[in-house]
């Protein structure tokens, strides 16, 4: 009678090039309902984090208010952490990045979160192109208190008590491209072999990485007529693989001509998109990938993969030019330039 | 892969890897959860039920339970099953009541058993309860074989043995002890309806190098004296031993013989240490008496002078393994010498049926084993049964028990003119263990303790008697954390692909990544696959058919599953639960459709 997750791990259990093995990625046990998305995209960021990999003092997880907001606690419990108030993750995540560049950053945030109380402050996040992962877990309802619409949910997808959604939905990965972000992404919590490649592509992007990644809530949103349930995702889903290649390994699998699209990251690594299901159009043009998504929209379906890309972007530090170092490891000498040079400022101010 | 079919009871029953190990498949992990909960008594009736003698076994098992023991894979060793089988024997209350009635009228049948030993006794406790009339013949003056004439009553108190061979004889089995059977055709002249032979394997073989005749007087044959010192016969020894042999008996020689006077006893075997057929435990014990044990030795001469034995010589070898991994020892040249007072043989055992006519249709195979089938234990004489050692030749007891529960079925069919290859399936169960919200009737906790020692008496006390136990058991607080080590590998994780809406949580919960949804493949394949790498190949692949939304199949290896529960705990729909599942072999006369399967 006892609900702890025990210490043994399999014996043959993989070790990561830093020395790591996946036990050293996780958290505390879950809490939130059994069979949530949301902890599937937990596990999604402890094996993308463990085979990219990245060591975990080097992240730092960032969140909001909610189930999704939760869910740093139960991954990655040996790395850097705050869980903010609603919707102000974005705030804490660009001075928390201003003050130290040095750590892979990684939110946490839910549709609500994010599409409502968050909204303003994610549109800036975004257009500030702070270096980072941003992932919403989008489930389509409040699911903390309850599962009321939230304002991602589609127009005409059912409540539990049967009551249909009478608004328009936010599109957030659309939003995102029109603001201005140069990784966007979406996924789905069920798809693993696509979303771990995804986070690692977006862990390795330097720049705002956005996903999108559908997580249907179990208990409040997973009924017939929901547009965000289990089984209505699958099967509206029109999912383009996409593999990562981390910079060691060399590329060994070849695909026929034409039919993949390798895009180089700034750090060496490659993500590689296969042509014959879905992306069909050219990854680094903003405005056909917001064609597609409207498209598929339009059709029913749900685009899921890689959807944009832009890898020269200068970030926010590059934009604002700040210190290198983290603001903790300047000293005095390095704050304080001398009399010296506040002489000759003054002089310039005479 | 096809999907598993767990209707078919072997699957769980192997994934209870020490019931399954076990030759008589005791329901180890029902005993152990019962010392849990402090009900020895009932811990000891489960075990008295398949393996008859708890008490003796808890101390003297060959144990096969244990390296099957999953907790030796995930950790670093297996649950001390043995001795927390001496746990229950040793706590146990009043029996009153719980054996087997005997019923007052008997069927009419009356069966003969020669040989009181494990095997022997065995019949007769399946047979009694039935209304069998039985006679058992035995050369001793008491029951037990083996288990008395050979293991020392430093590691079997002779006080446990009579117990636990009391329960049997109490049934009302006519006991003709002392009385050596010379013909098995006048044991068939006596109008019995069946006739068990149970005599072991009773011959110790010799060592027939130079020197042997001359030196006679000090060189023993282990086995022969053993049971001179179990009778009383012999009570010392020289002061210099050399023990020859590497298996148990070797074992139990230079521990006896360090009781006798031996202050110099060497073990000196001719294989390497690893290769030794003795228990890895039995040769810590003897080690642990000051006894070395000297490997790569090949006797060549015993040494004499005036007719006294005064050492021996050996060749010193080498270990060689050649391409095939055959394993060969080859002379280095090298020769040794070691003075001593004493010889004692402990090089083999073998079958021996002088008192056996060959012509009362009993055929002989190699090496005088009789052609026994396998399954009924009938010998070519379809009256003869036999059973233990004088089967299959040398064993434990546990096989002998074992033998004996399957002779009692085949001997109950024989009697009622049935057919013996029509045997009664494994009773089994598996009910759902789920109590409520986090709860389960089992105790799914896992605990991280490592294996806990048996405590010994202390050896200036035990070297000097050798009428002392030199294990003294775990007290019940120890027996308690030990049993809390079991992981419940009978509670079954058992899958329902028709309510399972993938959401992965049971995958990512799951400590041990045992669980994963994929695409169908061969089992090679999937092998390679997993999550985590299947490599244990004596572990199933538990595959479910296509799931409903990505027609993808469910395959959980199940080498080193915690049974934790915590997939079921995790899984929405409960398209896993946790089900405690019992296999009970079914024993002689018990009502139960044959097995079909
Ligand atoms: C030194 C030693 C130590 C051992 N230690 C262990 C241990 O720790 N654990 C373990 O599991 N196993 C141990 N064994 C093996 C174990 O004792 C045997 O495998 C087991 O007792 C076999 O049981 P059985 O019923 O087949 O025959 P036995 O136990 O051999 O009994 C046969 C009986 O038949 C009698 N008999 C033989 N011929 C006749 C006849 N013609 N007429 C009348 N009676 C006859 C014999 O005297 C004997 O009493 C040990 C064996 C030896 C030699
Ligand atoms: C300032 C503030 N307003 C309202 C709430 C109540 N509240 C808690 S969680 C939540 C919605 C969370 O929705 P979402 O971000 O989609 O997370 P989910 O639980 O669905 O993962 C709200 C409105 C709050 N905690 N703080
Ligand atoms: S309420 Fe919904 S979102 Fe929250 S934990 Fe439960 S299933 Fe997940
Ligand atoms: S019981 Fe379930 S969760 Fe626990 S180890 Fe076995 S498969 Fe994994
Ligand atoms: S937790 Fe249950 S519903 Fe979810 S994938 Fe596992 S078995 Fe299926
Ligand atoms: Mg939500």
């Amino acid at each position: 009678m006892t609900y702890q997750r025990p210490n043994f791990r399999h014996p043959e259990a993989p070790v990561n090039t830093l020395g790591f093995t996946r036990r050293d990625y996780e958290g505390s046990i879950s809490t939130l309902c059994a069979g949530c998305g949301h902890d599937s995209i937990s596990a999604a960021i402890i094996e993308a984090c463990f085979g990219l990999p990245v060591a975990p003092h080097r992240i730092a997880k960032l969140s909001g208010i909610g189930c999704s907001s939760k869910t740093p606690a139960y991954f990655l419990g040996r790395s850097h952490g705050f869980n903010s108030v609603h919707g102000r993750m974005p705030s804490v995540a660009t001075g928390a990045n201003l003050a130290n560049q040095d750590l892979v950053y990684i939110g946490v945030s839910g549709d609500g979160d994010s599409a409502s109380i968050g909204f303003g402050q994610f549109a800036h996040v975004v257009r500030r192109n702070l270096n980072m992962t941003y992932i919403v877990e989008n489930n389509g309802c409040y699911g903390l208190t309850k599962g009321q619409d939230s304002a991602t949910a589609d127009r005409g997808s059912k409540s539990k008590k049967g009551s249909a959604n009478p608004y328009e939905a936010i599109d957030l990965a659309s939003v995102a491209l029109q603001l201005g972000a140069t990784f966007v992404a979406r996924s789905f919590s069920g798809d693993r072999e696509q979303l771990v490649p995804l986070i690692k592509a977006a862990l390795s992007h330097s720049g705002f990485a956005f996903l999108d990644v559908m997580s249907p809530c179990v208990t409040f949103n997973n009924h017939e007529g929901s547009t965000k349930s289990y089984i209505h995702v699958r099967d509206h889903l029109d999912a383009a693989p996409v593999d990562f290649v981390p910079v060691r390994d060399e590329i060994r699998a070849s695909y026929a001509e034409g039919m993949t699209t390798e895009v180089r990251m700034h750090d060496g690594s490659v993500v590689r998109l296969h042509k014959d299901s879905g992306q069909v159009y050219n990854i680094e043009d903003r405005q056909a990938a917001l064609r597609a998504i409207a498209e598929h929209d339009e059709a029913g379906r749900t685009l899921t993969g890689l959807l944009y890309i832009d890898r020269d972007a200068p970030d926010l530090h590059k934009v604002l030019g700040t210190s290198r170092r983290p603001l903790n490891s300047l000293k005095e000498k390095d704050l304080c330039p001398g009399s010296k040079v506040l002489d000759s400022i003054n002089a310039g101010l005479r | 892969m096809k999907p598993t079919d767990i209707g078919n009871a072997e699957y769980f029953h192997k994934v209870v890897d020490c019931q399954y190990a076990c030759p008589a498949h005791t329901p180890v992990p029902e005993y152990i959860r019962m010392i849990s909960a402090e009900r020895y008594t009932d811990a000891y009736m489960v075990n008295w039920e398949s393996n008859v003698f708890p008490g003796i076994l808890g101390r003297t098992c060959d144990r096969p339970c244990e390296p099957a023991c999953r907790r030796g894979r995930v950790e670093d060793a297996p649950v001390a099953i043995c001795r927390l089988k001496r746990a229950a024997a040793d706590n146990k209350g009043s029996l009153e009541g719980l054996m087997p009635k005997i019923p007052r009228r008997k069927n009419g049948k009356n069966i003969a058993l020669v040989g009181a030993g494990p095997a022997s006794l065995t019949v007769a406790r399946d047979l009694m309860p039935l209304g069998y009339k039985i006679d058992i013949y035995d050369d001793q003056g008491k029951g037990g074989g083996m288990m008395r004439s050979q293991i020392p009553v430093f590691r079997l108190p002779p006080a446990v043995l009579d117990e636990e061979v009391g329960y049997i004889l109490d049934m009302g089995v006519t006991t003709h002890f002392n009385t050596r059977v010379e013909s098995l055709r006048s044991v068939l002249a006596d109008d019995y309806d069946a006739v068990f032979v149970g005599t072991g394997a009773p011959r110790g073989s010799d060592l027939d190098i130079p020197g042997r005749q001359e030196a006679a007087a000090r060189i023993h044959v282990g086995i022969d004296w053993l049971s001179s010192v179990a009778f009383e016969h012999v009570e010392s020894i020289g002061k210099r031993v050399i023990v020859l042999g590497g298996g148990n008996t070797a074992m139990d020689c230079c521990r006896t013989a360090r009781r006798l006077g031996g202050e110099d006893v060497k073990v000196i075997v001719r294989s390497e240490f690893s290769k030794m057929k003795a228990s890895p435990w039995e040769k810590e014990d003897a080690m642990a008496e000051g006894i070395p044990i000297l490997n790569n030795h090949v006797p060549r001469a015993f040494l004499h002078e005036n007719g006294k034995l005064t050492g021996m010589s050996f060749d010193l070898v080498e270990v060689r393994y050649d391409d095939t991994g055959r394993r060969s020892l080859v002379p280095t040249g090298e020769a040794v010498e070691f003075p001593c007072d004493a010889v004692l043989i402990a090089i083999g055992q073998e079958n021996a049926f002088p008192w056996i006519e060959r012509d009362v249709g009993v055929e002989f195979g190699k090496w005088s084993v009789p052609v026994v089938d396998p399954r009924t234990y009938q010998s070519t004489n379809p009256k003869v049964f036999f059973g233990g050692d004088a089967a299959l030749g040398p064993k434990n007891i546990i096989t002998a028990v074992a033998h004996g529960h399957q002779a009692a079925i085949s001997i109950d069919l024989f009697c009622r003119g049935q057919n013996l290859h029509d045997r009664p399936g494994p009773g089994v169960t598996l009910i759902s263990q789920k109590m409520g919200m986090h709860e389960w009737s089992y105790d799914n906790g896992v605990s991280d303790d490592y294996r806990f020692k048996v405590p010994h008496a202390d050896p200036a006390l035990t070297l000097k008697n050798r009428k002392l136990e030199v294990e003294l058991g775990f007290d019940t607080r120890t027996a308690l954390a030990e049993a809390q080590r079991c992981l419940n590998c009978d509670v079954q994780t058992v899958f329902t692909a028709a309510t399972c809406i993938e959401c992965d949580a049971c995958v990512d919960i799951c400590p041990v990544d045992c669980i994963n949804f994929t695409p169908d493949a061969e089992e090679s394949v999937l092998r390679s696959s997993l999550r985590a790498p299947a490599t244990n190949h004596e572990q199933d692949l538990y595959v479910s058919g296509p799931l409903i939304q990505t027609a993808r199949v469910m395959v959980k290896d199940e080498n080193v599953c915690l049974h934790c529960g915590l997939c079921a705990e995790r899984c929405p729909t409960g398209a896993w639960d946790m089900q405690k599942f019992l296999y009970n072999v079914t024993k002689a006369g018990q009502a139960c459709a044959p097995s079909k399967r």
